[in-house]
């Protein structure tokens, strides 16, 4: 079976340099059958593809230790559940992933455009298949998860290796949150291939007015929601399994995807400014292969090592062809831009300053601001390394302080936005149509000034929420209202019927009331308690309004871990809650690892957070670190809200008139 | 003024804002990252700075008996005694062995003290298995 995937892989990178070829000289000179042939070599590929992912995750069903990613990602007492998804436990197997997922999407892409747009499909086909053919490349020959064990003998024969059982999959990998964050986290970083090759096909075959925008706006706004839904996953887990008591640290590794997500938000803006206006052409294709490359760049950043040793995958030599394959795509990217700036002409001019063409640019400008901070600080320890020749890295307050701002001003942008008029807006009638929000973000700040609020930045975060609110609140009640007059419709009908005609714009009302929730979720942050102690069996702890009494301990065993547990009693207030279980599991396979389940008593007000840190004083005293941190539930809801807005923004509306 | 200047001006003096912020937050936030392999060469050049170090838990050297935790961290070609003086509690993923990062100073003795010690996120800890699998 192990042959079998390699021979999978081999296949793929074949038919993948087949259609590569196949596109191009059925481009150069119009042949339709050459074409057809190097569209159907996309589906062998996707195929091939498949067939390796599966067999990978047949050998790690079947605990084929022979093989070393599953020896070093599996052991025979993993629920079979984890030893499917040991298949992106590593570097080689999520590689192997990441090919799968290109392949997929390669083919889900050419069957949908069979029958449209074909003049730009070889070029598409074209794009797709060098980017397949790269990552096959990678993966075959630098981290082919089908390699066997062997081992070498005094003597320097070699000979095959079975281990009696396997090293595990790591403990902290075993939670729902991190089977399916990677996945989605790929499906979000890898799709802007799909509108990045209908740029440049666009740009190759002389297509203008935006037919690459129109074909890929759903691929957009799906990898987009993706991209977001991988980094909130990733933060979900790290709040429940690493248990420091946060869900982001700026790290390297969650900054690499926080990038793309930035300059994708940009352009699901900016794209609406070319559609409606003709303008931001040029614009546009440099943030779609900004994306594009973000995506790349996040993937090169975990596997080469590059930022810090203790940061990487393991250190490969994979960085080279990474900087080289980016560089390639940056150069024919700018070079075919700058050749055919003709055809990118703008069709308008910005009118006003107050408009909503403006404020799209500024919302761009910011989110762009944001992504260069973020990459200065991800890797000034590379550039201060290449300058001064010593690693300085930038921490948290870095980015926070950049951050924060840059936040406030989004939200700022969310909520005037859609209150200006496309061309030009007077002052009089932007200020009747601010009246509302404005009220909301007064009565907001004095309600937190009454409450004894004094965080300049909160205050003004959780004010801005207020305003952005007001103002999505009085559109939806504006529009329904009208409809009830105008049809008599019930208020919720009305509601419904106002978004299911209009779904792209309420479609990402919703959205933008999502955000508004999760930065509400954000600005809780400024509040958080910590309070770390000692305890025996009877003895209780305080934080905030509640009271940790230890009503016991006891331990257990599964087939894949030892277990201890304290049982706390929990008070609010003096009065009994309820009863929090934080553990600590010892596993049993490989580095032996501890790790701690947090204990989590979540309500919309506040989250109490307990971890079991540790054992002292002859197994009897308790080491208990708990948490309080105000409205984190809020960011959760508000991003399954974000998926829902984006799903009704992906619905087809009847009424839109279909591209040509 | 045509809308495009003024866009223009708008937009620069909010770049220019941020950029001072960010000039502030780098700052107060910039610190040395080096490895144990570094230590001794670069001492005395960072008396007073903050410093990340780098390096592997040298097995069997955690002393938690005192108030503060003591421990060495270890390379192929050196060491570093580190005492931490943070009050967090010390993650699991810190065993003998396993690699670590600390944040702090370094005291004029040369020991180094230590306000932090860093978890490691998931997709860190790929050499530890690698090492024992390597095919």
């Amino acid at each position: 079976m192990a042959d079998f995937g390699t021979f999978c892989l081999i296949t793929a990178l074949c038919l993948s340099l087949y259609a590569l070829i196949a596109a191009l000289t059925g481009a150069s000179r119009p042949r339709a059958g050459m074409v057809r042939s190097a569209e159907n070599a996309v589906y062998a590929a996707a195929a091939s593809s498949a067939l390796a992912f599966g067999a990978l995750a047949y050998l790690l069903a079947t605990d084929s230790f022979a093989v070393a990613h599953v020896a070093g990602n599996s052991s025979r007492a993993l629920p079979l559940f984890y030893k499917i998804t040991a298949i992106w436990g590593a570097h080689d197997g999520s590689m192997l992933l990441w090919v799968f997922v290109t392949a997929a999407f390669s083919g889900i892409a050419v069957y949908q455009n069979r029958s449209r747009h074909r003049d730009m499909m070889p070029y598409v086909v074209a794009v797709l298949m060098a980017d397949l053919s790269f990552f096959l490349f990678l993966n075959l020959f630098f981290s082919n998860p089908f390699h066997r064990l062997a081992e070498v003998f005094p003597d320097g024969s070699i000979q095959p290796f079975l281990p009696a059982d396997g090293y595990g999959l790591n403990p902290i990998l075993q939670h729902w949150a991190m089977v399916i964050h990677p996945p989605v986290q790929y499906l979000g970083l890898i799709g802007f291939l799909v509108p990045f090759a209908f740029a440049i096909a666009a740009l190759l075959s002389r297509q203008t007015g935006g037919a690459w925008i129109r074909a890929t706006r759903r691929w957009t706004i799906m990898t987009w929601i993706f991209l977001g839904a991988g980094l909130v996953l990733g933060g979900k887990w790290a709040y429940v399994v690493l248990g420091w008591g946060g869900y982001w640290g700026w790290d390297p590794v969650e900054n690499s995807s926080l990038m793309p997500w930035l300059v994708s938000t940009a352009f699901l803006h900016s794209m609406i400014v070319e559609q409606r206006k003709g303008m931001l052409k040029v614009w546009n294709i440099i943030l779609v292969m900004l994306a594009y490359l973000l995506g790349i760049f996040s993937t090169f950043l975990t596997r080469s090592g590059v930022v810090s040793s203790v940061h990487a995958f393991a250190d490969s030599n994979l960085g080279t062809f990474f900087l080289a394959y980016m560089a390639a795509v940056l150069s024919v990217g700018l070079y075919l831009v700058y050749d055919r700036r003709e055809d990118l002409r703008s069709e308008r001019r910005l009118d006003s300053i107050l408009s909503r063409e403006s404020a799209f640019l500024f919302n761009n400008l910011i989110l762009m601001v944001a992504c260069f901070a973020i990459f200065w600080g991800t890797m000034f320890p590379v550039f201060s390394e290449w300058v001064r020749g010593t690693k300085i890295s930038v921490g948290p307050p870095f980015f926070n302080s950049i951050n924060v701002p840059i936040g406030l001003l989004l939200l700022l942008l969310t909520g005037v936005g859609p209150l200006l008029a496309w061309r030009r807006t007077s002052l009089r009638s932007l200020g009747r149509s601010v009246r509302i929000p404005a009220a909301a973000a007064c009565a907001a700040a004095a309600g937190l000034l009454a409450g004894g609020m004094r965080n300049p930045s909160v205050m003004a975060c959780l004010a801005l929420c207020a305003f952005v609110a007001a103002a999505i609140v009085e559109e939806f009640c504006r529009g329904a209202w009208a409809r009830r007059r105008a049809r008599g419709e019930s208020w919720p009908k009305a509601v419904a019927n106002l978004v299911g005609r209009n779904k792209r714009r309420y479609g990402g009302y919703i959205v933008h009331f999502a955000v508004v929730l999760m930065f509400a979720g954000f600005a809780g942050n400024a509040f958080n308690l910590e309070a770390v102690q000692r305890l025996e069996t009877g003895e209780s702890m305080h934080i905030g309004d509640y009271t940790l009494k230890v009503a016991g301990y006891s331990e257990g065993e599964t087939p894949n871990y030892d277990f201890g547990r304290v049982a706390l009693e929990v008070f609010r207030n003096d009065a009994r809650i309820r009863t929090l279980e934080p553990e600590r599991r010892m596993f049993k396979t490989g580095s032996r690892q501890v790790t701690t389940t947090v204990a989590l008593h979540s309500t919309p007000k506040e989250d109490l957070y307990v971890v079991f840190a540790g054992v002292t004083g002859g197994g009897r005293v308790f080491e208990i670190r708990a948490n309080v941190n105000p409205l984190v539930y809020w960011i959760w809801v508000g991003a399954a809200l974000m998926v829902l807005g984006t799903a009704i923004a992906l619905l087809p509306d009847p009424q839109a008139v279909p591209g040509p | 003024m045509t809308a495009r200047m003024k866009f223009l001006i708008g937009g620069g003096v909010i770049v220019a804002a941020l950029a001072f912020l960010a000039a502030v937050g780098f700052q107060e936030s910039r610190a040395y990252y080096i490895t144990v392999d570094e230590y001794q060469e670069m001492r005395d050049h960072l008396q007073g700075a903050t410093v990340r170090l780098a390096g592997e838990v040298v097995a069997g050297s955690v002393d938690r008996s005192g108030q503060e935790m003591e421990f060495v961290l270890g390379s192929r070609a050196g060491s570093v005694a580190v005492r931490y003086v943070g009050s967090a509690i010390i993650p699991d993923t810190f065993t003998d062995g396993s690699r670590a990062l600390v944040e702090g100073h370094i005291a004029p003795d040369g020991e180094f003290l230590a306000r932090r010690i860093e978890a490691r996120c998931a997709s860190k800890y790929e050499e530890e298995y690698g090492d024992r699998t390597g095919s």
